[in-house]
């Protein structure tokens, strides 16, 4: 039986104006607060509409208000069901220092598996070199790869290439950030091939890293290779690694390996930290694009190969204490315990 | 909470079931709309690309290295941020979008979260190969509430979101002052038992949008909605007397629609 739709507007309209108007002020600012009362006042025109379009279901087919009705309870829904107890705003310290590390740890296993991807390609492309020096033009398709290791080492430690870089420092380190950025973001989106992709992409450079590593221990230049690959590479490849690691991630959920949830769940529940990982990956970048453009570039004599190493394993060393032990609140703990009881002790 | 599935087939709509036991229903956008609406933005992408290369030359003036360095970070951080900043800020859209009426949503209707909106732009990178968005235009073909790899990741869709005004019926309804069919209760009960919903609804539709239609059309078409509702009841020819077609079938709407 149809309803007397026109008395029946006149009565509900007053409510689902002030619904409307209210959903418009909350779109408008996220961060708005409501009061408690605002809050119930909501639950209540909320539950009204949504019974008003029960019985619009039920007793009439009048398709404007169907759809408007569909349309404000679909608002409130979302916001309703959709809250959460604290507004969402990002705080970049804590992220920095507790959020990203603990998403590495969190997810070390796609970690492990991406560095043995890569580790197998390093090995592929180190033992291809070394068995067949020819095929050089196809693992290292760069030109300055080209060359002999020995002239290489000799022309760059002549400084014509700093000379050359002395002009474009700063353009070729956003080059670096950007490209290497798209690189990280590839091998991330990939992960939706079933991970086919970011498996291919992480082989595929750990077979350039390992033939250009064969290449030059094979010349007798392992000093200029550590001075050169170390500075940038120490947090360069890692998170080409740890993109690698974020793709893995998005696979598994893809593939799910016989877990209950569906797979709309298992990519809900790894999204998370897969943006936590991918952002931290740019963060790294830019740094590794500084370094790699205005320190890993210059040779001896101009910086010696011992400071570039150095300044190399510093830099990996802090990035694994900065991975293993950031955030952890054990140890934020037991430092305080140790401030703590230090002041207690004092007279 | 609960939200229940749709329909086990592709659908155009993605129908969401409310805790409350009521349904409701969001209109897809298919690949044809969002690919417009991508096109716009893609066109904003390149107007801010010009507009940056004109004031950023200004620095070469200092360093063309460091001209040519801020051009290409600012055109890197736009071209990835613009549509996660609009998606987050204007409640999932862009200003393509926007015009084209389309909105990104959370799969089950609930509110965007950030992490959503980062990862179903970054995979871009993935729907985009091997070119125009070959990959993800297929995929939304073939899935089932139209996502894009993107999409499928971040558990999101794309819904057709024009504004829905408040219905307006009482235009019809108000001026039917006096209705004729109103003398016979009986055959009104037995016409609102046989009038299925979807023929009220019709009927009302073009009352509605009467004055939409060409004079010759309007004739025939409430000709022939009048001789349909004639032939579920027939009232006695004295009440239909003088009456015209559209008048009939005004009161038929206003015996259906007011008790």
């Amino acid at each position: 039986m149809i309803i007397d739709l026109q008395k029946f507007i006149a009565a509900e309209q007053p409510f689902w104006d002030e619904l409307a108007q209210v959903m418009t002020r909350q779109e408008q600012d996220p961060y708005r607060r409501m009061s408690f009362d605002e809050i119930r006042r909501l639950h209540y025109l909320y539950q009204r509409a949504s019974a008003d379009l029960a019985k619009i279901d039920t007793y009439s087919a009048e398709r404007t208000m169907h759809r408007y009705l569909e349309s404000l309870v679909g608002r409130a829904y979302s916001f309703i069901y959709g809250a959460q107890q604290e507004p969402v705003r990002f705080a970049p310290w804590q992220w920095f220092w507790s959020t990203f590390p603990a998403a590495f740890r969190r997810r070390w296993r796609a970690f492990a598996l991406s560095l043995a991807v890569m580790l197998a390609g390093g090995v592929f492309g180190g033992a291809a070199i070394i068995i067949d020096p020819e095929a050089k033009a196809v693992l290292m398709p760069f030109e300055h790869l080209q060359m002999d290791p020995a002239e290489r080492v000799a022309k760059e430690e002549s400084g014509a290439n700093e000379k050359r870089l002395d002009d474009g420092k700063t353009t070729f380190s956003a080059f670096l950030m950007t490209h290497n950025t798209r690189v990280s973001i590839l091998v991330l989106a990939l992960g939706m091939t079933w991970g086919i992709g970011t498996v291919l992409l992480l082989f595929t450079n750990g077979v350039m890293l390992g033939a250009v590593v064969a290449d030059y221990l094979r010349a007798g230049q392992s000093a200029f290779l550590a001075g050169w690959l170390l500075p940038h590479g120490a947090v360069e490849i890692p998170s080409i690694l740890m993109a690698g690691q974020a793709g893995l991630l998005l696979a598994g959920a893809l593939i799910g390996g016989g877990a209950a949830k569906p797979m709309g769940e298992r990519l809900r529940a790894v999204v998370p930290d897969v943006v936590t990982l991918i952002s931290g990956v740019a963060l790294m970048l830019v740094w590794a694009g500084l370094v790699e453009a205005f320190f890993s570039q210059y040779h001896e004599p101009t910086i010696p190969y011992a400071a570039k190493i150095a300044f190399g394993c510093v830099e990996l060393i802090l990035l694994v204490l900065f991975l293993r032990y950031s955030g952890r609140r054990e140890i934020g703990l037991a430092v305080g315990k140790h401030i703590f009881g230090r002041w207690r002790r004092r007279p | 909470m609960k939200a229940g599935a749709a329909t086990a087939a592709r659908t155009h709509m993605r129908t969401i079931r409310t805790p409350e036991g009521v349904s409701f229903s969001l209109p897809l956008a298919g690949p044809v709309s969002r690919c417009l609406a991508w096109l716009l933005d893609a066109l904003c992408l390149v107007a801010f690309a010009k507009a940056v290369q004109v004031v950023v030359a200004l620095t070469g003036l200092i360093s063309q290295d460091l001209s040519r360095a801020i051009t290409m970070l600012l055109y890197f951080l736009f071209y990835l941020g613009y549509t996660m900043a609009l998606e987050w800020y204007w409640n999932g859209q862009t200003i393509g979008k926007r015009l084209f009426g389309l909105r990104v949503m959370d799969v089950r209707g609930l509110r965007l979260r950030p992490s959503q909106i980062v990862i179903r732009n970054l995979l871009r990178a993935v729907d985009s190969l091997p070119a125009f968005y070959l990959l993800g235009g297929v995929v939304c073909l073939v899935s089932r509430y139209a996502q894009r790899l993107g999409d499928l990741a971040a558990n999101t869709i794309v819904v057709q979101s024009a504004k829905v005004a408040a219905p307006r019926i009482d235009a019809v309804l108000a001026e039917n002052r006096y209705n004729s069919l109103r003398a016979h209760p009986h055959l009104a009960a037995r016409l609102r038992q046989l009038v299925a919903p979807i023929e009220a609804d019709t009927a009302l539709q073009a009352l509605i949008r009467r004055d939409n239609l060409d004079p010759a059309a309007r004739v025939d078409l409430f000709a022939g909605m009048a001789r349909h509702f004639k032939g579920k009841v027939a009232y006695p020819e004295e009440v239909l007397a003088g009456i015209s077609d559209e008048q009939y079938v005004r009161n038929v709407v206003d015996l259906l629609f007011r008790r």
